[in-house]
């Protein structure tokens, strides 16, 4: 059994003025402990799949499975990482990261300690008291990480995490995230429109097209790329093939529209 | 040539200086102001270049001050205003901000209650004075009722634009938690709101002291505004300037009050 389902897949969103078909017939199977990535312009409807995923919207057709049973309420099995920290400012980032503990209700001296140690190894000892506006950019992203598996979600999606960063940051927590992620062995599900991150970072890139959001090619990660940590896949010459037949296929995209 | 950390330090010491210099400046002719308005009243009073039975003199507020405060007539009035303006400026900040908790929480609501707002908004709030003296009779809680009645719908308005206006990415944060509606305004709307709700605070401190002077002189039977009606029809000006100035002091006080509240509760933003 395939651990994510997503099965036909459809949303069009409507407004006053029009109804934009965000995505549509998008079908995909993840397995176990899988890290894929989205890849594609801005406007495909990538955020929404996410959004779908976590059940923050329905969609208009389709279902999602998650080991087998439909999602169709808000499930903290699927963390969610927007594409900005949106840690609250009014809050310490020890009170940040139990959030989503206590709402959930299992905000145990236990759970708490395991949400600090995962602080720490994130390189983000003696923070605790601070709060968010005292951080750089690429500490607080790190904090929102750790919020969001501070409550041990089964999948984590995450939006472009690493797009508001500079290019020296981006490149350190590309690394660092992808060792925790595969350290617990998540199942992660990225959302980028930098195709060198999706090559370094996953197992399979799904590449999406805009009007309407639609999957139309997937590329698998060839195994001696995925073995490599983030940093150490782009010095491979794989690594530039693959972004030349991805950026080729792009382009292909851009000029048929 | 290098500079070194004792240079720097130097120049620091110079900055804090003059900005200390540029301080007691200012503060300087704050004073000063305020001296010669007081010694030029008093001076244009005593040379009758203006009329002292309509201007008084700070001398003659000072006399009455004293004298009203030893036979502790004053106090009462004074105690009775503020206990009515404290009152009815947390009643009608508190109803607002629930009237506002209301709207969010129920959008339906918000809708069919847009247009009324508009207009109880527009209307001038101390019109419903004489309604509210025969509905409550004349008394404590009319005036209270007053102080707080005028504030209500601007915090109401205020307030609900502000819910509203909270990104929503906060609110999609503690979905993803499966937070549910209380949770959301607990935990993002409300506190996200806390720097318009203290702004209301600030305006509402000047509301209910209209509102609670309006129905004092309505009332008439005791309080500040009561001592401004009988000045007035006594002719006693020296009555109706001092409770003036009483009533500036005392608002500025509550004024600097909520701003020190405001410090404390959003210094971390
Ligand atoms: N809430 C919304 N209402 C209407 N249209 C929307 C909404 N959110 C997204 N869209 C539209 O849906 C399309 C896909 O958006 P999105 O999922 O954000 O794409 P991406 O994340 O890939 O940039 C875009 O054309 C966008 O304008
Ligand atoms: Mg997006």
């Amino acid at each position: 059994m395939k651990f994510l389902v997503i099965d036909h897949v459809s949303h069009t969103y409507f407004t006053r003025q029009s109804a934009v078909t965000a995505l549509e017939d998008v079908s995909l199977a993840i397995e176990e402990g899988e890290f894929v990535s989205f890849l594609g312009p801005s406007g495909c409807g990538k955020t929404t799949l996410l959004s779908i995923i976590a059940a923050l919207i329905k969609p208009t057709e389709g279902t999602i499975l998650l080991e087998g049973n439909k999602i169709d309420s808000m499930n903290p099995s699927v963390g969610y990482m927007l594409q900005q920290d949106y840690l609250f400012p009014w809050k310490t980032i020890e009170e940040n990261i139990f959030l989503g503990l206590k709402i959930i209700g299992i905000d145990t001296n236990e759970a708490k300690q395991k949400a600090l140690n995962l602080l720490s190894e994130i390189g983000l000892k003696g923070v605790e008291k601070h709060y968010p506006h005292q951080l750089s950019g690429g500490m607080r992203q790190r904090a929102a990480l750790v919020r969001t598996l501070a409550v041990n979600p089964k999948i984590l999606l995450l939006d472009e995490p690493f797009s508001a960063l500079d290019y020296q940051t981006k490149l350190k927590l590309e690394e660092l995230v992808w060792k925790t992620l595969k350290d617990y062995n998540k199942t992660a599900l990225l959302v980028t429109h930098d195709i060198g991150e999706a090559i370094v970072m996953s197992d399979r890139i799904f590449l999406f097209d805009a009007r309407p959001g639609r999957i139309v090619h997937t590329f698998i990660i060839p195994e001696e790329l995925r073995s490599l940590s983030p940093f150490a896949a782009r010095q491979h010459p794989r690594f530039s093939e693959l972004f030349q037949s991805i950026w080729k296929e792009l382009d292909q995209l851009e000029k048929n529209r | 040539m290098k500079r070194t950390d004792s240079d720097i330090q130097l120049l620091h010491e110079q900055y804090l200086a003059s900005l200390q210099k540029e301080k007691r400046f200012v503060r300087f002719f704050q004073l000063l102001i305020f001296l010669i308005f007081f010694l030029v009243w008093e001076v244009a009073s005593k040379q009758q270049w203006i009329d002292p039975l309509l201007f008084s003199s700070p001398s003659n507020i000072w006399e009455l001050l004293t004298e009203k405060l030893a036979d502790g007539s004053l106090l009462s009035h004074v105690g009775v205003t503020l206990f009515e303006t404290l009152l009815g400026f947390v009643l009608g900040t508190l109803l607002g901000t629930l009237l506002a908790a209301a709207l969010w929480w129920f959008p339906r609501l918000s809708k069919v209650a847009d247009p009324y707002l508009v207009v109880l908004n527009a209307m001038p709030k101390v019109a419903l004075g004489p309604i509210l003296i025969v509905a409550l009779g004349p008394g404590f809680t009319s005036i209270i009722a007053m102080g707080a009645i005028i504030s209500i719908i601007i915090t109401t308005i205020v307030v609900y634009t502000s819910f509203k206006e909270v990104d929503a990415n906060y609110v999609k944060v503690l979905k993803t938690f499966g937070a549910n509606r209380w949770q959301c305004f607990i935990g993002a709307i409300l506190p996200a709101s806390f720097p318009t709700i203290i702004s209301t605070l600030k305006v509402n401190v000047g509301l209910s002291w209209v509102g609670v002077i309006v129905g004092e002189f309505l009332v008439s039977k005791q309080g500040l505004g009561y001592m401004i009606i009988y000045g007035f029809q006594v002719f006693n000006f020296t009555l109706v300037l001092l409770s003036l100035l009483l009533i500036a002091a005392l608002a500025t006080v509550m004024y600097q009050a909520v701003g020190y509240i405001e410090k404390k509760l959003i210094k971390n933003r």
